[in-house]
């Protein structure tokens, strides 16, 4: 129970890697706040974490709107007084790959203010409430596409590419007040919701697909979910109390190829 | 536990650091293969493994000389029943104004550091590979591997090796489902670098106000996360550089 007695914020913690974050920080004894912009998926995930004996709330609120952001922070602090830990997971990523040169003003304007404002705007918010209590955690996740650049995924690579150096740039600030910033940079997830979507588009298995880019992968399978929640922890809990501004990759080996 | 059923052999493993990262892979259930050069300092820190309800090997070794290593190999495989954790600790640091190092100093330096890790991670790799059960190679390599400080290109040069080191031998090893990882300490209390300049109190309390998160390295941090990346909640992690060191690397410039 390395996070007894805590209170973790976790955004769009609705699916994937932000459920698996909640679900087993909850499993070692922390109150999660579950955010997320979509109510269904947010709630679904507080009745995992109830049905496994933990306690969580949900709270809806789109990350890169100041307003709501504020409101998710006083809705927090309703549950316990405290967030000793803020994980900011929610992100996008569009679903066509693109370069600077295909891609809409638009979708580059969402993708920053999701990936990289959202999450300054939550750690602003969070951060003077974790000062008052004499410390706190930070964990964002963040992507090996912000340490390599993808091909054609332009807003994705430098929103991440921003997060982690904010990382840093942040744990530099705040270490003197016992608040450690790090980051996760996951390697490719498996993604069944979108491989079955492409089986049906294409015909072709996308199992197969999938296989031949999993083999690309040094250690031979692509990243899930309880690969970074197991991370963050290790990030969030006191076994790492002396690190603080790193990036953890998590990815299989894969930017070593 | 989260080693329960696991052997580890820790290189290195009379001194600080080495005791530090022996102590937490035992606490998490590991038993332990303690190598090192000074017997009797190993021979303490077996003394509390065992203490602790688990069994210690210790191993008189040179990890620069292959004929050592061979024989520690196969020594820790029959003792343990198969090796699945290798962490390359054993280090020396000389510090000299720049134009005095010699090549003695230079020799030492990288054979100790940088050849004894690639010696004992072939070697024990070899029989990780052979066993078709995986296996975690850890190599302590510093803040040096990637930020400079007067008196020591040589060393380095060795620990920044260590960083790529790391990383080749993830890719090569990895079809074995073997990891290979190093840690980065800044400045450690019983650590080798401490000596010098932490022997006097008032020194160790300048040097921790500058440490951004205010305190000096324990030897027990390195060993917390030297038992995250042997455990199998890391099983996806390889080739990678964690730093644990407080925050001194973020510290760079602007001071």
């Amino acid at each position: 129970m390395r996070l007894q007695g805590r209170t973790a914020l976790v955004t769009g913690a609705g699916t994937g890697i932000g459920r698996g974050i909640a679900l087993l920080f909850a499993q070692e004894g922390a109150t999660i706040v579950v955010n997320d912009y979509d109510a269904t998926s947010g709630e679904r995930t507080v009745e995992l974490i109830e049905d496994a004996g933990g306690r969580g709330v949900f709270v809806r609120a789109d990350v890169s709107d100041p307003a709501a952001v504020g409101a998710m922070i006083d809705a927090a602090v309703q549950v316990s007084g405290r967030v000793d830990v803020l994980v900011n997971n929610a992100g996008i990523d569009l679903p066509q790959a693109t370069s600077v040169v295909d891609t809409r003003i638009e979708d580059w304007d969402r993708t920053l203010a999701v990936n990289l404002r959202g999450v300054f705007l939550c750690s602003r918010a969070v951060i003077p409430l974790m000062k008052e209590k004499g410390g706190g955690v930070i964990v964002n996740i963040a992507s090996i596409a912000g340490l390599r650049p993808m091909p054609q995924e332009a807003a994705y690579g430098a929103s991440k590419a921003g997060l982690v150096l904010l990382t840093k740039q942040m744990a530099r600030d705040f270490a003197g007040d016992a608040i450690r910033v790090n980051c996760v940079c996951p390697g490719p997830m498996e993604k069944p919701t979108r491989d079955r979507l492409e089986f049906l588009r294409s015909r072709q298995t996308a199992y197969e697909k999938r296989q031949a880019f999993a083999d690309q992968i040094p250690l031979g399978r692509m990243c899930k979910p309880q690969d970074i929640a197991s991370a963050a922890l290790f990030l969030a809990s006191g076994e790492s109390s002396m690190v603080t501004g790193v990036e953890l990759v998590v990815d299989g080996g894969f930017i070593l190829t | 536990m989260e080693l329960q059923g696991r052997a580890a052999i820790v290189t290195g493993a009379g001194g600080g650091i080495g005791k530090g990262i022996v102590l937490s892979l035992a606490t998490a259930g590991a038993d332990i293969v303690l190598v090192d050069l000074d017997q009797a300092a190993a021979d303490a820190v077996a003394t509390k493994v065992r203490k602790l309800g688990r069994r210690a090997l210790v191993v008189e070794t040179d990890v620069t000389d292959k004929a050592s290593v061979v024989d520690m190999v196969s020594r820790a495989a029959e003792w343990s029943g198969g090796i699945s954790i290798l962490v390359n600790n054993a280090g020396v640091e000389i510090i000299r104004p720049v134009f005095e190092i010699s090549e003695s100093d230079w020799d030492k330096t990288m054979a100790v550091n940088l050849k004894g890790a690639w010696l004992c991670a072939q070697l024990v790799g070899q029989t990780m590979a052979e066993a078709g059960d995986g296996g975690r190679i850890i190599n302590i390599g510093s803040i040096m591997s990637e930020m400079p400080a007067p008196g020591e290109p040589h060393y380095a040069a060795s620990k920044g090796g260590i960083l790529m080191l790391t990383k080749a031998l993830a890719l090569d090893l990895a079809p074995y489902s073997i990891t290979v990882n190093s840690i980065g300490p800044g400045v450690v209390k019983n650590g080798m670098s401490s000596r010098g300049c932490l022997a006097d109190g008032e020194m160790a309390e300048i040097v921790a106000s500058k440490i951004p998160l205010r305190r000096l390295g324990r030897p027990e941090d390195i060993g917390h996360a030297v038992v995250f990346l042997a455990s199998e909640k890391a099983s996806y992690v390889t080739g990678v550089m964690l730093y644990v060191d407080g925050g001194m690397i973020l510290a760079s410039a602007w001071s």
